[in-house]
């Protein structure tokens, strides 16, 4: 398990939509290795809108296919509404 | 065999609410999207629709009637009105008895449905009008069309996503077919532009920023489009009694179902509702000339259709003219296949096939013949028309260009 709590985050709802233990998930793991497609691909970045409150733009769904790109992403879209909230 | 043609055209769409003013921006690859002015857009990721504009209900129907009508079914209403008077058809007591109405809606009344539930839900009223049932219900259409016109023969509405108008189309195409009716009017409308649907669109992920640019390399996504289009179908010996125009003939249709994904579509399912639409036809792929596609503009579809019409024609396919005018009147969901059929009749009629518009760039992995952003002349003796549906339903229909 990640130290990150972003990543922890993510692992834990994609081990609850899978119904898989979060341990069984890392870093490295591809949507095609948890056998997820584009139906469950769009609910989970749907659900990952509703737990950051955030918008991941279309174009920024087509490259997440992983567990680190779509952390990362996140990562960077709450790094960018941090900045936004605070009128940088 | 009995043989089956168009005796009539209405149309209500963002590229003209009439049947001339339609082929006239189709013809000339002119696009009707732009942006959204139904709904606030301020919290939708797209902001561009083609809507119907220009139309004022009230000129067509009085208040009272308006009260029971929502959106979709003005325009399939006044589709139907402009069909009908189009085909010149008297209807006598005898031919009211046996000619019914068959409509396609994915949504049905959605736009009254839409404010009802804001009403209450919003504003907390506690009181539901009596008009909202009725307005809603997808079949209102067909019901209100028969009623107007006092048509008792077989009546009733598919839902079937973006087939819906297709299958309709079919099924009506098939009644006067086998006898069950000398006519019928089918055909579909749409007006999916409410908030909460624009908002369910967003979520799928497939509706472009900007516009809808079909097989062309730089697409990115599909357009929403609102209408309706109606046909008289009319058994070919009762139309040429009677001294009808005749715009061309439906000479097959063919369906099917992927049974394989929710949204992702499938190339043999497509496949095969091209081939069944031909078999139903008795029609040699040869002898297509030109086919409507589907052509949503997303990533899947296009591709998806591209390889199926290469697996259905074989070499014969990049003699095949293709384009999307859902490039110009949109994605008008359950009324996609009337808008597209009265593309396809009318381009066999006028011998002039309609483009693609807004496209840019040749996608290699549409290996299809694309009419670019200008019509063709052409005299193919025969068209298809191609709807898939999310769920995974096919429908095809076949045309032969009317030499009479």
């Amino acid at each position: 398990m990640s130290e990150n709590p972003v990543a922890e985050k993510i692992i834990n709802i994609f081990a609850q939509f899978k119904k898989v233990s979060p341990e069984e998930i890392s870093m490295e793991t591809t949507f095609e290795e948890l056998g997820f497609d584009s139906l469950d691909g769009l609910n989970l970045i749907f659900e990952l809108e509703e737990e950051f409150d955030i918008v991941v733009p279309d174009d920024k769904v087509q490259s997440m296919r992983s567990v680190r790109e779509v952390v990362e992403g996140i990562e960077t879209l709450l790094a960018d509404k941090a900045a936004a909230e605070v009128g940088t | 065999m009995r043989r089956v043609v168009i005796t009539g055209i209405g149309v209500v769409s963002a590229v003209g609410n009439d049947k001339a003013q339609f082929w006239d921006s189709v013809s000339s690859g002119r696009s009707g999207i732009s942006s959204i002015t139904r709904v606030p857009t301020d919290n939708i990721r797209f902001k561009n629709a083609a809507e119907v504009r220009g139309l004022t209900a009230s000129d067509h129907f009085d208040e009272k009637s308006l009260m029971w009508l929502d959106a979709f079914s003005v325009y399939g209403i006044i589709a139907a009105r402009e069909a009908i008077s189009d085909s010149g058809i008297e209807f006598t007591d005898a031919l009211r008895e046996e000619t019914g109405v068959v409509t396609g809606s994915c949504l049905g009344g959605k736009e009254s449905e839409d404010k009802h539930f804001s009403d209450l839900y919003d504003l907390k009223k506690t009181r539901f009008p009596p008009t909202a049932i009725p307005a809603a219900m997808a079949n209102a259409v067909a019901s209100h069309v028969s009623m107007e016109f006092g048509l008792t023969g077989p009546t009733f509405t598919i839902s079937t996503a973006c087939s819906s108008a297709n299958h309709a189309l079919g099924n009506a195409f098939w009644l006067v077919r086998q006898g069950t009716s000398d006519v019928s009017i089918a055909g579909g409308s749409e007006a999916p532009l409410t908030y909460g649907n624009l908002k369910a669109w967003e979520s799928m992920r497939v509706v472009a920023p900007e516009t809808c640019r079909p097989f062309s390399k730089d697409r990115t996504g599909m357009i929403l489009g609102e209408g309706g289009a109606m046909f008289v179908l009319e058994e070919l010996e009762h139309a040429k009694a009677r001294g009808a125009k005749i715009y061309g003939e439906i000479a097959g249709f063919g369906m099917s179902a992927d049974a394989h994904h929710l949204t992702m579509p499938l190339v043999e399912g497509a496949a095969k509702a091209m081939k069944r639409a031909l078999a139903d036809a008795k029609m040699e792929g040869s002898e297509v000339g030109y086919i409507n596609a589907h052509g949503t503009a997303t990533q899947a579809n296009d591709v998806m259709e591209s390889n199926a019409i290469r697996t259905v024609f074989g070499a014969h396919a990049p003699n095949i003219f293709v384009s999307s005018t859902k490039s110009m009147h949109g994605h008008a969901l359950g009324a996609a296949g009337a808008l597209e059929a009265a593309a396809t009749v009318l381009g066999l009629h006028h011998g002039q096939l309609p483009p693609t518009a807004n496209f840019t760039e040749a996608d290699p992995e549409c290996d299809v013949n694309v009419i670019a952003n200008a019509s063709v002349d052409s005299l193919p003796a025969a068209a298809l028309s191609n709807s898939f549906a999310f769920g995974g339903l096919n429908a095809v229909l076949a045309f032969r260009r009317w030499n009479g």
